[in-house]
C-alpha cells in the first residue's frame, strides 16, 4: 500500500486544530504555552512532510524545521521565565484576569 | 580727525550702561553714582574737543577755503548691506549742527547726573531704591542720544530714535510701582511707536526711490538756482542728481512720492517732538523723577523731530508743501500748547506744554526758512533756539525739580512765597522765565527773535500768529513764577523745617545752567550753523523793529501776569469765572486724553477688537476645538478594542486572517 501525503497531512491539521482549540479556550498560561508548542509541531511536519513529497532531492524544509525547534525552545524559555515573573508578582497566572495591559 | 575720540564719546556711556546695570547692585548708590557722573564728565571734555575741533581747528576737513563748513564723516562702517547702492552703515557724522548737538547733550547730561546725585534721595540722605538703576539708564539715553545725531544715515538715526524711546520708557516707567507713571510710560511708548510706524514707511519710500539712506547723498540734492549745496563727494554711484529727479517725480494720490516719504518722515517727528495731535504722551511724561524730565521731555529726545527736520533740509526745500505742513502743524501747536499751559495746575505740566510750545517754535523756524530769505535765516534760528532753550529748559526744569524736592509736591498751590526761603532755586529760575519769555540780554530773546524774523519774512500771518503765542509764554511763565515765589508763603506745620535751597550737587547746575541763559544769546551762532554750512553774520539781518515788538509784547505779558498774580487777589477768579468754558477747556487740555480715550476704547476696543476677539475665540479657535473634540470621541468610540484580553486579541487575528483568505480566494477565482 502507497502511503500518500495526506495520510500525514490529516494529522498534523489535527494536531494543529488542538492547538488552536487550546490556545483560546485554556485559561491557564501554562496551558496555553504548551497549545503553541502544539501548533507549531503540526507546522513543522507540515515542513517536512512536503519537503519529503514534492522536492525529495533537497533539504530545505528539514533544515527549516530543525530551526523552528532551535527557536521554539528558546522562545519557550523566555515564555516559562515571563509566566514565572507574572506568577511571582501577582500570585496567578489565568489570562483572563491579565488584563493590565489594556488601552 | 582720528575715529579714537567720537568712538569713545559713544562707547563710554554704553560700557556705563551695561557697568552699572550689571555691577551697580554690587556697589554703593553712591559710587555708582559717581561712576556716573564722570563717565559722563569724561564724555562732556571729549565732544567738547570733538566740537571745538570742528569750529575752530580750521581744518580744510572742516571747512573750505570760501569758509564754509562740511559734512565730515569720521567713520563709516557697513552693517547691512541690502543691494550694492542700499547699505546701512554705523558711523560718525559731523557737521554744524551734529557737533553743536554734542554739546547741548552731554551737556545737559552731565548737569542731570550731577543733579540727580542730591535730588534722587530723599531728605535725611537716603538713595532712593533702584538709585543704581536710574544712573545706568541714564547713561544708556546719553548713549542712544549721541548716536542718534551723529548718525550717518538715516537708517542708523532710526535705530538710535528707537533706542531713546525705549530709554525714554524706562525712566519714566523709573517709578515702576506707581500706577500713574506705569501707564504714562506705556502712553508714551505707544504714542510714539505709531509715529515711528509712520518714520519707518516714509524711510522705505524714501530709500525705495533715492537707492540710498545715507544723509550726504539725501542732502546734497541740487536745489535749482543755488551753486553748490552741501560740498559732497560726487563719487557715490549714479550721481545722486538722477536719483531725485526719478523720485520727485512719480505721483500718489496728488502728491509727489518725495512729498509723501518728507510727511511720513516728519510724522516721526511729530510723535518723538510731541506735535499736535501726537502730543498727549508728553505731558504725561512728567509721571518721571524730574531730572529724566529736564534731560529727554525738554532739552534733548524732545527736539529729536526738529533735529530730524533739519538733517534733511535740503530735501524739504525740494518739496515745498511738506515745509507748509511742517509751518502748520508747529503753528497749531504751539498756540494749543501755551493757551493749556495758562491753566495747569502741577508746575511740571506747564513746563511740558511750555516745552511742547517752544519746540513747535522751532518746526515753525524750520518750516519758514526759505534760502532767498536772508540765507536761510529760520534754519539757523530753529538751531538757535534749540540750543538755547535746551539750556533754559533744563534750568526751569532742574529748578521745579529742587521746589518739588523741598515741598513734595508738584502743584503750585502748595508752594507760594518761597523766594524767601529758596534764593539760589528764585534767582535761577528768574533767569530762566526771562529768557524763555525773551527779554534782552537773556537768551531766548536772541533765538525767539531770529524765529520771528525768519516768520515774518515767510509771512505776516505767521508772524502775527507766533507773537502772540510769544506773548503767551511770558504770560504763562511768569503767571508760574509768581505764584511759586510770590504770594504769602504757606505756614510751616509743627516740627518741620522750612523749605530751603537744596545741596551744592543740585545748585551748582541751576547755576552753571543761568551762567549760560545769560549769556548764550550772544554767540555769533550764525557763523556756526547754516542750512548751507556757509557763515553768515546775523546782527546784520537783524532787524530791531522786530526785536522791540517782540520785547514789547513780552513786557506786556509780563505786566499783565503781574497785575493778576503778584499778590493774591480775585482777578484771576474773576477772569476764571467770565469764561468758565475757556477755563475748562485749557485745563483739561482741550480734552484730547479723553478724544484719545473715546477713540481708542469706545472704537477701536469695543467696535473693531472686541467682535474681532469674538471672531477668534468663536470661529477660528472654535473650527480647530471641534476637530480636536471629533478625534477624541472618535478614539473613545475605538478603545475597547483594547480590552487587554490575550485570547480576544487571537479570535480577531484568527478572524481577520480567515477573511483575508477568504477574499485573497474569491479573488483568484
Amino acid at each position: 500500500m502507497e502511503i500518500k501525503a495526506i495520510y500525514y497531512l490529516i494529522p498534523s491539521l489535527i494536531m494543529f486544530c488542538c492547538g488552536l482549540y487550546g490556545f483560546l479556550t485554556r485559561r491557564n498560561m501554562i496551558a496555553m504555552l504548551i497549545s503553541l508548542e502544539l501548533m507549531l509541531n503540526a507546522v513543522d511536519m507540515n515542513f517536512v512532510i512536503f519537503n519529503r513529497f514534492l522536492f525529495p532531492e533537497q533539504l530545505e524544509g528539514m533544515m527549516f524545521t530543525l530551526f523552528a525547534i532551535a527557536i521554539a525552545a528558546a522562545e519557550t524559555a523566555v515564555a516559562i521565565a515571563i509566566i514565572i515573573n507574572v506568577y511571582r508578582s501577582v500570585n496567578q497566572v489565568d489570562v483572563r484576569t491579565l488584563n493590565q495591559m489594556k488601552f | 580727525m582720528s575715529a579714537t575720540i567720537p568712538v569713545l564719546i559713544l562707547a563710554i556711556p554704553l560700557f556705563m550702561f551695561i557697568f552699572l546695570g550689571l555691577a551697580g547692585k554690587k556697589m554703593s548708590h553712591l559710587l555708582a553714582g559717581i561712576l556716573g557722573t564722570l563717565g559722563m564728565g569724561t564724555v562732556l571734555v571729549l565732544a567738547y574737543y570733538t566740537a571745538f575741533h570742528y569750529f575752530f581747528s580750521g581744518d580744510p576737513a572742516f571747512i573750505s577755503e570760501a569758509g564754509e563748513r562740511l559734512q565730515y564723516i569720521v567713520f563709516n562702517q557697513t552693517w547691512l548691506q541690502f543691494t550694492d547702492r542700499l547699505v546701512i552703515s554705523l558711523g560718525f557724522f559731523l557737521d554744524p549742527i551734529s557737533a553743536m548737538m554734542l554739546v547741548v547733550i552731554t551737556t545737559i547730561s552731565f548737569m542731570v547726573h550731577l543733579y540727580s546725585l542730591g535730588y534722587m534721595r530723599d531728605h535725611h540722605g537716603v538713595f532712593e531704591k533702584g538709585f543704581q538703576r536710574f544712573y545706568a539708564f541714564l547713561s544708556l539715553f546719553s548713549f542712544s542720544m549721541l548716536g542718534l545725531v551723529v548718525a550717518t544715515n538715516i537708517f542708523q538715526m532710526y535705530i538710535f530714535w528707537e533706542l531713546v524711546g525705549a530709554s525714554s520708557y524706562l525712566l519714566i516707567g523709573f517709578y515702576y510701582t506707581k500706577n500713574s507713571a506705569v501707564s504714562a510710560s506705556k502712553k508714551a511708548f505707544i504714542v510714539t511707536r505709531f509715529a515711528d510706524l509712520g518714520f519707518l514707511i516714509g524711510i522705505l519710500v524714501l530709500s525705495f526711490y533715492t537707492g540710498t539712506f545715507d544723509f550726504t547723498s539725501l542732502t546734497s540734492v541740487p536745489v535749482e538756482g543755488m551753486a553748490n549745496v552741501y560740498h559732497v563727494d560726487l563719487s557715490t554711484p549714479n550721481a545722486v542728481l538722477g536719483v531725485f529727479q526719478s523720485s520727485a517725480a512719480p505721483m500718489f494720490m496728488g502728491a509727489s512720492v518725495l512729498t509723501w516719504a518728507l510727511v511720513l518722515i516728519f510724522m516721526g517727528g511729530m510723535g518723538k517732538s510731541a506735535m499736535m495731535p501726537l502730543h498727549i504722551w508728553l505731558p504725561d511724561a512728567m509721571e518721571g523723577p524730574t531730572p529724566v524730565s529736564a534731560l529727554i521731555h525738554a532739552a534733548t529726545m524732545v527736539v529729536a523731530g526738529v533735529y530730524l527736520v533739519a538733517r534733511l533740509f535740503p530735501l524739504y526745500l525740494m518739496e515745498e508743501t511738506s515745509l507748509v505742513i511742517v509751518t502748520v502743524v508747529g503753528a497749531i501747536t504751539a498756540f494749543y500748547a501755551a493757551m493749556v499751559a495758562c491753566a495747569q495746575i502741577d508746575i511740571k505740566r506747564v513746563l511740558a506744554f511750555s516745552t511742547i510750545s517752544q519746540i513747535a517754535f522751532m518746526m515753525v523756524s524750520l518750516g519758514v526758512a526759505r534760502p532767498e530769505f536772508h540765507e536761510g535765516l529760520g534754519y539757523m534760528a530753529s538751531m538757535f533756539h534749540l540750543f538755547t532753550h535746551a539750556m533754559f529748559k533744563a534750568l526751569l526744569f532742574l529748578g521745579a525739580g529742587a521746589l518739588i524736592h523741598a515741598i513734595g509736591s508738584n502743584d503750585y498751590t502748595a508752594m507760594h512765597g518761597l523766594r524767601k526761603y529758596m534764593p539760589v532755586t528764585h534767582w535761577t529760575f528768574l533767569i530762566g522765565c526771562l529768557a524763555i519769555a525773551g527779554i534782552i540780554p537773556f537768551s531766548g530773546f536772541f533765538s525767539k527773535d531770529e524765529i520771528l524774523s525768519a516768520c515774518g519774512n515767510y509771512s505776516p500771518l505767521v508772524y502775527v500768529w507766533m507773537s502772540m503765542v510769544a506773548g503767551l509764554t511770558a504770560f504763562y511763565m511768569f503767571r508760574l513764577y509768581y505764584l511759586i515765589f510770590w504770594w504769602k508763603e504757606h505756614k510751616i506745620p509743627e516740627g518741620h523745617h522750612a523749605p530751603h535751597d537744596q545741596a551744592w550737587t543740585m545748585s551748582l547746575p541751576l547755576i552753571i545752567l543761568a551762567l549760560i541763559s545769560c549769556v548764550a544769546g550772544f554767540i555769533p551762532f550764525g557763523k556756526f550753523v547754516s542750512w548751507n554750512g556757509e557763515p553768515y553774520d546775523f546782527m546784520a539781518h537783524f532787524d530791531w523793529g522786530v526785536a522791540s515788538i517782540s520785547l514789547l509784547v513780552a513786557v506786556l505779558a509780563i505786566i499783565l501776569a503781574t497785575v493778576m498774580y503778584r499778590k493774591e487777589n480775585s482777578l484771576p477768579e474773576k477772569f476764571k469765572n467770565a469764561l468758565p468754558a475757556l477755563w475748562d477747556w485749557c485745563h483739561h487740555r482741550f480734552y484730547w486724553d479723553e478724544l484719545y480715550m473715546f477713540i481708542t476704547h469706545k472704537i477701536i476696543f469695543n467696535g473693531i477688537c472686541r467682535p474681532l476677539a469674538w471672531f477668534d475665540r468663536h470661529i477660528i479657535d472654535g473650527t480647530m476645538d471641534s476637530f480636536a473634540i471629533l478625534t477624541n470621541k472618535a478614539s473613545e468610540l475605538i478603545r475597547p478594542l483594547q480590552s487587554g484580553q490575550v485570547q480576544m486579541y487571537v479570535w480577531i487575528y484568527i478572524i481577520g486572517a480567515l477573511l483575508l483568505g477568504g477574499v485573497t480566494v474569491l479573488c483568484l477565482i
